[in-house]
């Protein structure tokens, strides 16, 4: 199994026709599918104004659209139209949070628990706040095979003072999955509350953020083959009422006057402004695409690939593979060094043969610390990935070797 | 093989670095780091009573284009006034790599410069300005 050549899922990705591309960047941005540019283009050129506000057709027409894709969009990961907030990015969604949750729940003496494998978007908002209110982090440790402690969850959350867990779905660097139910689960019996980043995780497996029961859900739309420009967060909507809006201005109020501003609903309330109007409508297709290729599909085709990298980097020489061992336990991502060559000289000798990998400490620096690398290079999949593009990866290293190897 | 980046010469430097390893109490010192990368580079000098380089170490760890050209420049600079070293510019380190830097690796080829300017004007210099990196905010886009 772990051996068997499988081919791309899907391969209509308009880029990917660059004679010799070999795509394994996936896990920084996707490549995105021609119906989503199609969608992206359709949109813009035969529906487009702006939304919420317009009475003449054409507008009825982009916002119901706009609420359409909204809708695709929830449905992806199970959740409520309005408990799905539009951002900008993951980023801005986890700072969402950070500001209009943080400050009034969190407080002096209290803690939030993260682990070492978060990037770097979880994990300096929540230390601004913990600076600002005078709260403190817990790290939860990851072992030699990427994985946390959930007894060491337990110890955390002992003392009561916990009343944040905010914790990636699919580390970026490790490839590990995290067991988020019952993370998210400990935490609420704590009484703290959760938030899980999923930016590697929602296009590549299923997600239903019901089911993962977080009170926070953030992921992004350039990562699961919609444009950038897009983020999501998907919030418990006791806790998105109880919180103030985040940015304000237009869009997210309901009256305005010389005095006073009363906000709009959800998910209204947290959408300062114009939101990214096409994005959302290529997201709902980019979403759509998936489905209709089946996300268990998607799962199974990811990790196939999975099982067959890590089988073929471990005869490479000299190598050093980063995370779990076991393809089921990972994400679609293989982190790596060799010792003879630096992760960036590696990552620019593949480029030469248009293999585009990742090098670099990938916006998780403490991680690095932990492993004792400086950086290292990064090979992550998608539907279109093939062992054939594991096959040149392999082959582009012994260039590397030949290169380097005598070091 | 067309690697005209790792030729011959900046794989020796990076395979057996000149100047490399650990010095007693230094006169001067800096560390940096290469926010792409994540590299780290320290430099130590010893210094004479009229301020000219009698020796130097780096420390670190990097890609073959920063080691190369801590390597590479430790050769240059012994026997430099600090006044001089403090005035190099990035063509002293491009010189001696004698190859063509792309933008994205330009602060991998320039941050032994930046140490060692560093060390001899006793503050954090700036990055060599007329880089397209020099633009870019630190910890640019990493993902
Ligand atoms: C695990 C993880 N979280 C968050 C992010 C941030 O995503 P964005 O840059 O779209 O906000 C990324 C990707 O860069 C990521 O891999």
């Amino acid at each position: 199994m772990a051996t068997a050549s499988q081919t791309a899922l899907a391969v209509d990705f308009p880029i990917l026709g660059q004679e010799g591309l070999v795509y394994l960047d996936s896990a920084a941005t996707s490549q995105k599918p021609r119906v989503v540019l199609d969608a992206l283009e359709d949109f813009l050129a035969h529906h487009n104004a702006n939304v919420h506000r317009g009475v003449y057709p054409l507008a009825i027409d982009a916002d119901t659209r706009f609420s359409a894709g909204r809708a695709q969009i929830a449905a992806f990961v199970g959740a409520e139209p309005a408990e799905t907030i539009i951002t900008k990015n993951a980023t801005e969604a986890i700072n969402l949070v950070r500001y209009s949750w943080g400050p009034g729940n969190v407080g002096a003496g209290d803690a939030i628990v993260l682990t070492e494998a978060e990037h770097h978007s979880n994990i300096v908002p929540w230390q601004q706040l913990c600076s600002q209110v005078g709260a403190e982090l817990r790290w939860l440790e990851v072992d030699d095979e990427g994985m946390i402690s959930l007894d060491q969850l337990d110890e955390f959350l002992a003392d009561g003072r916990v009343k944040m867990v905010a914790v990636t779905h699919c580390s970026n660097v490790l490839g590990t999955i995290n067991p988020v139910e019952e993370i998210v689960a400990r935490a609420r019996a704590a009484g703290a509350a959760s938030l899980i980043d999923g930016s590697q995780a929602a296009p590549h497996m299923p997600v239903n953020v019901n089911a993962i029961g977080a009170d926070f859900y953030v992921w992004t739309g350039h990562k699961a083959y919609g444009p950038t420009g897009i983020g999501l967060l998907h919030g418990r909507r006791e806790l998105l009422e109880a919180m103030p809006p985040f940015l304000t201005g237009g869009d997210m109020i309901k009256t305005v006057s010389f005095d006073e501003t009363t906000f709009n609903e959800l998910p209204f309330k947290f959408e300062a402004g114009t939101p990214p109007i096409a994005e959302v409508v290529a997201l709902g297709a980019a979403v759509e695409f998936i489905t209709e290729l089946g996300i268990e599909r998607v799962r199974a085709h990811e990790e196939a690939i999975t099982a067959y990298a890590l089988a073929s980097l471990k005869a490479v020489p000299g190598i050093t593979i980063q995370g779990p061992s076991l393809a089921e336990q990972r994400g679609g991502l293989v982190s790596f060094t060799l010792d003879c060559a630096h992760p960036h000289d590696v990552a620019e000798i593949l480029g030469r043969d248009q293999v585009c990998v990742r090098a670099g400490h990938h916006c998780t620096q403490p991680l690095m610390k932990k492993l004792g690398v400086g950086a290292t290079t990064r090979a992550s999949f998608a539907v279109h990935t093939s062992t054939d593009d594991i096959d040149a990866l392999v082959g582009s290293l012994g260039r590397v070797i030949d290169i380097f190897g005598d070091r | 093989m067309d690697d005209a980046l790792y030729r011959e010469e900046i794989l020796e430097h990076y395979k057996r670095p000149h100047n490399f390893g650990p010095m007693e109490t230094p006169d001067r010192e800096s560390f940096d780091t290469n926010p792409l990368c994540g590299d780290e580079l320290r430099v130590m000098l010893k210094v004479d009573d009229n301020d000219v380089v009698e020796e130097v170490r780096f420390e670190g760890h990097g890609c073959a284009i920063s080691q190369a050209s801590a390597s590479m420049i430790s050769d240059e600079i012994k026997g430099m006034k600090l006044d001089d070293l403090a005035r190099l510019d990035r063509s002293a380190v491009l010189d001696l790599l004698g190859i063509d830097i792309s933008a994205t690796r330009m602060k991998c080829a320039l941050l032994s410069l930046k140490v060692l300017k560093s060390a001899a004007i006793g503050t954090l210099a700036d990055w060599e300005p007329d880089t397209v990196d020099a633009a870019r905010p630190a910890g640019g886009a990493q993902l």
